[in-house]
């Protein structure tokens, strides 16, 4: 409940702020909007995940250090483009994911998949399949260093 | 005047990275490889082009005296990065499982999984 309170407020401070409208006719068609988000994501039970809000603020540090490796990898992968000879050493390799939330599990596999160079493919028994471009690709993700950075995000029990 | 400097630097550079992906999407193999050159413009493609809009968004909203309105715009930009960010990496990960699936081939410079925990490994799933 209270997390249906707190993402029905969420929405509608993002409703006014991108629509603009402060139209009586309107509003009420917001608000509507948003009561039906939020069942919905009460019936989806987004609201299992234990407590968001820190994971979320915590992304503070963690964000600023995937945006440089985002760089690093577009700029190593942009290299094997423009490249006179294709050198790719494509792989499939398998490393643990070390997150105990399916949230936090998420988030390492999303930040595999936006780093160019690899893609998660399958996430089971807590390793996730990862296809990488290059055998660098791969040693990158192997090393485990996102992998802890995205652990230090959930809650230390 | 360096804002608009700035603005030109990072839509050059957002555009490089644009056309870079597009020629990796051209000019690698296979639809795996592929799928790997169309990530470079997710981020490095959208994102730095995000940025200089924001730049000149700004600009704008300190023309405008910082009106509501005006520094919205700058919100509504920064609300597209992180929807870019969120929804690309699931697209390209439902385009390979999709592609996994419908048993695309992936070539490989090795045999089968590595496995970082050291059990070695032959259990390519599919």
């Amino acid at each position: 409940m209270r997390h249906s309170i707190v993402l029905f407020i969420l929405l509608v401070a993002a409703w006014l702020l991108w629509s603009g409208h402060r139209e009586p006719m309107l509003l009420a068609l917001g608000a509507l909007s948003c009561l039906g988000v939020t069942a919905l994501a009460a019936r989806m039970r987004v609201s299992r995940y234990e407590d968001p809000y820190l994971f979320a603020l915590r992304t503070v540090t963690y964000l600023p250090w995937l945006t440089w490796e985002i760089v690093k990898a577009a700029v190593d992968v942009s290299k094997l483009v423009v490249a006179r000879d294709l050198s790719l050493s494509p792989r499939i390799i398998r490393v643990p994911a070390s997150q105990s939330t399916e949230i936090g599990q998420v988030v390492y596999a999303n930040s595999i998949t936006l780093t160019p160079g690899t893609i998660s493919l399958d996430l089971r028994d807590g390793h996730i399949l990862v296809h990488a471009l290059t055998r660098e690709a791969a040693e990158g993700v192997l090393t485990g260093d996102m992998d802890r950075r995205v652990t230090a995000l959930e809650d230390r029990a | 005047m360096w804002i608009d400097v700035l603005t030109w630097m990072l839509l050059a550079t957002g555009a490089v990275f644009s056309i870079i992906g597009a020629a990796g999407i051209l000019r690698f193999p296979d639809f795996y490889t592929r799928t790997h050159a169309a990530g470079i413009t997710d981020t490095m493609g959208a994102g730095p082009i995000l940025l200089g809009l924001m730049l000149q968004a700004g600009k704008l909203a300190y023309a405008a005296d910082w009106s509501v309105d005006s520094v919205l715009v700058i919100g509504k930009l920064a609300m597209v990065g992180a929807f870019i960010l969120l929804t690309s990496p699931t697209a390209g990960h439902a385009l390979f499982k999709a592609a996994f699936a419908a048993g695309v081939k992936i070539e490989t410079d090795d045999q089968g999984v590595q496995r970082f925990d050291g059990e070695g490994g032959d259990d390519v799933p599919g």
